[in-house]
């Protein structure tokens, strides 16, 4: 009887961790940020480099912070999903234009539209390596308090906004 | 021959310089430092790969992160803490043990276990079974000792 049932549990055992690993996504590695302060930043705007922009500047917003880059290929594919989230005016978008090239970063905003309310620029990568991008597009949702409280690591999709997104910046907004 | 493994050193050589960055290094022990922390640190973008392994723009950006801080007069502590503030254990290739990765550390001891457990099984059946066949053996000489005889009388016969 142990004969024929312990290779059954065998099999079960490992179809089981098998099932796991193929939904597992390794690729996504949860932030350490989350319900932390967002980090500092006083970086230069892309549209006017003498500006500068922190954190502090959003206090009191909800807002959110897409990483993106002209030579990134998902973003493309983000960016009219960005665009309709905009129209939405749910909550403020700033846009970390990510080692990018001002005028190639400029160019892709004037061939497709603007959805930032404000970008600004990380041309050596640091205020990146602050945030722990690793992989762009990454968008992240900061609260009034200036909190981060969500990351989303890849191109947000449609479904994304309606199903994280809306709720989450919806909720966000109704807090102090 | 010669000429093959001075090749063959040509393209070693090649390989070794591949992605080297020129750093000075204000002593040995900060070097140290900096050559075992890019080992230790994984690069987030090609997950296999160490900082120091990698080509990719993050874990150049990272060496240069780590070789700064060293420079700073940061100690390694503060090197690795800085890293894990901002992407998780997982950039650590050694990382602490706790709730969540303990899995990870004891895995191979239980797998261990399991193989022991199974070894000892096995053995164990192995055993019984060639004392089984043992026992077979005496009863095939009891019945060709019963065959020699009746062929013996049959001879008689």
């Amino acid at each position: 009887m142990l004969k024929y049932i312990l290779p059954l549990i065998l099999f079960i055992v490992l179809a089981v961790f098998l099932a796991l690993g193929l939904n597992l996504h390794p690729s996504e590695i949860p932030s350490p940020l989350i319900n932390k302060p967002a980090p500092e930043f006083s970086a230069s705007k892309l549209q006017a480099p003498e500006e500068k922009l922190t954190p502090a500047d959003l206090k009191g917003k909800v807002w959110l912070f897409n990483v993106w880059a002209s030579w990134c290929v998902s973003c493309r594919s983000e960016h009219p999903v960005l665009n309709q989230l905009a129209q939405a005016k749910a909550a403020v978008i700033v846009g970390l234009n990510y080692k990018d090239e001002p005028e190639a970063a400029l160019g892709w905003l004037a061939q497709l539209g603007n959805p930032y309310d404000v970008s600004i620029m990380d041309q050596d990568g640091r205020i990146g390596i602050d945030w722990g991008v690793y992989g762009v597009p990454e968008t992240f949702v900061i609260d009034k308090q200036g909190v981060v409280r969500y990351k989303h690591t890849g191109p947000v999709t449609p479904e994304d906004v309606q199903q994280v997104f809306l709720p989450l910046i919806a909720k966000l907004q109704a807090e102090n | 021959m010669k000429h093959l493994s001075i090749i063959f050193l040509l393209i070693l050589s090649g390989i070794a310089c591949a992605g080297v960055e020129f750093r000075q290094f204000a002593n040995p022990e900060q070097q140290e430092a900096y050559e075992t922390l890019t080992s230790e640190l994984r690069c987030l973008v090609c997950q296999n790969q160490t900082i120091a392994d990698s080509n990719a723009e993050l874990a150049a950006d990272l060496r240069r992160q780590v070789y700064e801080m060293l420079q700073q007069g940061k100690s390694k502590q503060d090197i690795a803490q800085f890293m894990t503030d901002r992407y998780g254990d997982f950039v650590l290739y050694n990382p602490p043990f706790k709730l969540k990765t303990g899995l990870l550390w004891m895995g191979p001891v239980v797998f261990l276990l399991i193989g022991l457990i199974a070894v000892f099984l096995f053995a164990r059946r192995k055993k019984t079974a060639s004392v089984l066949h043992s026992n077979t053996g005496n009863e095939n000489a009891e019945k060709l000792a019963k065959i020699r005889n009746l062929l013996e009388k049959g001879d008689q016969s």
